[in-house]
């Protein structure tokens, strides 16, 4: 109830700036000319895709890939949202306003977190519409779309309770940014050492975040990858919540 | 939420509070305690560890060393029901800039938890107190200094706490608005307790009931305001003659301790507490033909106390 509150109240502030209507806009319009590409590929290579048996749909060859194209964009554009969640009320010093309240810290997180997740699921809303749009002319693999969309709320729910925490930790919200960026991109990337070459470590292979999402996109709903979104998730807001106890003992 | 308590009859109990940061000790062992319709004046230079201690029983900060607890409740161990029975506001007013008054405010009622029906009473309520009424609709960050001091209070006095905590509250307000606010905390402290730290001597003195001042951390004065006003009263009289006179003759006068020249043919002097000598000295310079031009009571005011209790040690001015 406490975390509902909050939450109204940061996604109302967001949508007061212009900041989360330009990133609704931009992202919009970079998905769409990236879909129209990926259906423009798709048409060349149809006649061909007629020979094959058992040839990859359209699900396969146009909406997965534009939702692992929009799981970059939303790399890049998460910690930009995230960023003001803590450090601006502590800047701001409206944290007092929290913390004398009777509400407790997980209130807090949880409120934000909410915030920024309500957000996210919003763009993914607005992109969703593209592949649903082909409803009229193609036959979509419902199955696939659904994992590709569960995938899709795991990984932004992960990137939000990261960049949530990283907020926490920084006492400027651009501090927030960068680390949040850089923390995201590298766990995206982890694995690439020793892929070429075939001994990659098993240990990064498991942290790696896109290899996870990727085999969610695929229509692959595996417990495995599922669980290390959730405890990835809950890992980071924890921590955030102990943090912003911290703030309290500050020595 | 009530008082499951029935015994208590202080709303803030401090108890050996300390507080350190790093090497630094903010507050250092400071106990006291407040009853319901008390207003505490709480002063000390800058620094003193005044906001330190404000934020300690309004649980933005732990405590090193100490408890402190808001009508029975630990503020560390039950702060839900403790914060409940609290307002604060911090020497910055928590403002969110981009909301317009009425929604910061129903924001605000809503984290203290008061129910949908009762939201928009207290906001008109707590606007009308703090002379708001007219300002709903514009946004925060278009207000001027004096009005977000004054949202700021409407902030902390909107879900009618048991205790509530002022952190330099007229700050930035015109006179006209400083004489409002004093009357409302005034107001305030007939059904609550209210703590007000200030920077302003004679605000104390209006306002307050009991004045504490703390310095490097402690506790140097806690004292009804009573008791402050006999220390203050008046023990000296300053004296002008018109023509020049014997100081022997005034030395012969009764209940006089003490007499100085300040300049020509004026005097300071020293009288007993409960004694005032006015009128033997009146009738004196009327006898002896004297052409009495000044005769008046030198009172100790705020400033000097608390000049004297914080530059204790040498201060080259």
């Amino acid at each position: 109830m406490n975390s509902l509150t909050i939450a109204g109240r940061e996604l109302r502030s967001l949508f007061l700036s212009p900041l989360a209507w330009t990133m609704l806009g931009i992202s919009q319009l970079i998905l769409a000319y990236m879909f129209l590409t990926q259906i423009d590929f798709y048409l060349t290579i149809q006649p061909k895709l007629v020979e094959l048996a058992n040839a990859p749909g359209i699900t396969d060859l146009v909406i997965a890939p534009l939702y692992g194209n929009a799981a970059v964009i939303f790399l890049l554009i998460t910690p930009l949202i995230t960023m003001r969640l803590i450090s601006d009320e502590r800047r701001n010093k409206t944290i007092s306003l929290l913390f004398s309240a009777p509400i407790s810290m997980t209130d807090i997180i949880l409120g934000k977190f909410l915030a920024t997740f309500i957000f996210l699921l919003i763009m993914l809303f607005s992109i969703t519409l593209m592949p649903l749009s082909l409803i009229p002319i193609a036959t979509i693999d419902f199955g696939k779309l659904t994992a590709c969309l569960l995938a899709m709320m795991l990984l932004l729910a992960a990137f939000d309770a990261l960049g949530l925490y990283m907020s926490a930790i920084a006492s400027q919200a651009t501090v927030a940014a960068v680390c949040s960026f850089g923390a995201l991109l590298l766990l995206w990337i982890i694995d690439w050492a020793g892929s070429n070459s075939g001994n990659a470590s098993p240990l990064f292979e498991y942290i790696s975040m896109m290899r996870h999402f990727e085999s969610l996109l695929r229509g692959l709903v595996h417990s495995t990858d599922v669980l290390y979104f959730i405890l990835f998730i809950a890992g980071f807001l924890v921590l955030s919540v102990r943090r912003l106890d911290n703030d309290r003992l500050q020595k | 939420m009530k008082h499951t308590n029935s015994r208590m009859s202080s709303l803030i109990e401090v108890n050996n509070v300390s507080r350190h940061f790093g090497d630094h000790c903010a507050v250092d062992d400071v106990s006291f305690s407040l009853n319901q319709g008390e207003i505490l004046g709480f002063l000390g230079p800058n620094g003193a560890g005044k906001s330190t201690t404000m934020k300690m029983i309004c649980g933005n900060l732990a405590p090193s060393v100490g408890e402190i607890k808001i009508q029975g409740y630990d503020i560390l161990e039950q702060p839900k029901m403790a914060k409940a029975e609290l307002g604060f506001l911090a020497d910055t007013p928590p403002l969110y800039t981009d909301l317009t008054v009425d929604e910061y405010l129903q924001y605000c009622a809503k984290l203290h938890g008061l129910k949908a029906g009762a939201i928009t009473t207290s906001v008109t309520q707590g606007k009308d107190n703090c002379g708001l009424t007219d300002m709903g609709h514009r946004l925060i960050a278009n207000l001027s200094k004096g009005y977000q001091q004054r949202v700021g209070i409407a902030q902390a006095i909107l879900h009618n706490p048991s205790v509530i905590i002022l952190d330099e509250p007229t700050v930035g307000l015109d006179p006209i608005q400083i004489l409002e606010i004093r009357q409302l905390i005034r107001q305030l402290g007939q059904q609550h307790s209210v703590i007000l730290s200030t920077h302003i001597l004679p605000e104390v003195q209006q306002s307050c009931s009991r004045v504490q001042i703390i310095h490097h951390g402690k506790l140097v004065l806690n004292e009804s305001i009573d008791t402050l006003n006999d220390r203050m009263s008046s023990s000296s009289l300053l004296v002008k003659f018109k023509r020049s006179v014997d100081i022997s003759m005034l030395k012969s006068l009764p209940d006089i301790t003490d007499i100085t020249e300040t300049s020509d043919n004026q005097f300071r002097i020293q009288h007993g507490q409960n004694q005032n000598p006015a009128e033997t000295i009146a009738n004196l310079a009327v006898n002896e033909n004297l052409g009495l031009l000044e005769l008046t009571p030198e009172t100790h005011n705020m400033e000097q106390i608390f000049l004297s209790l914080t530059q204790a040690e040498p201060h080259d001015e």
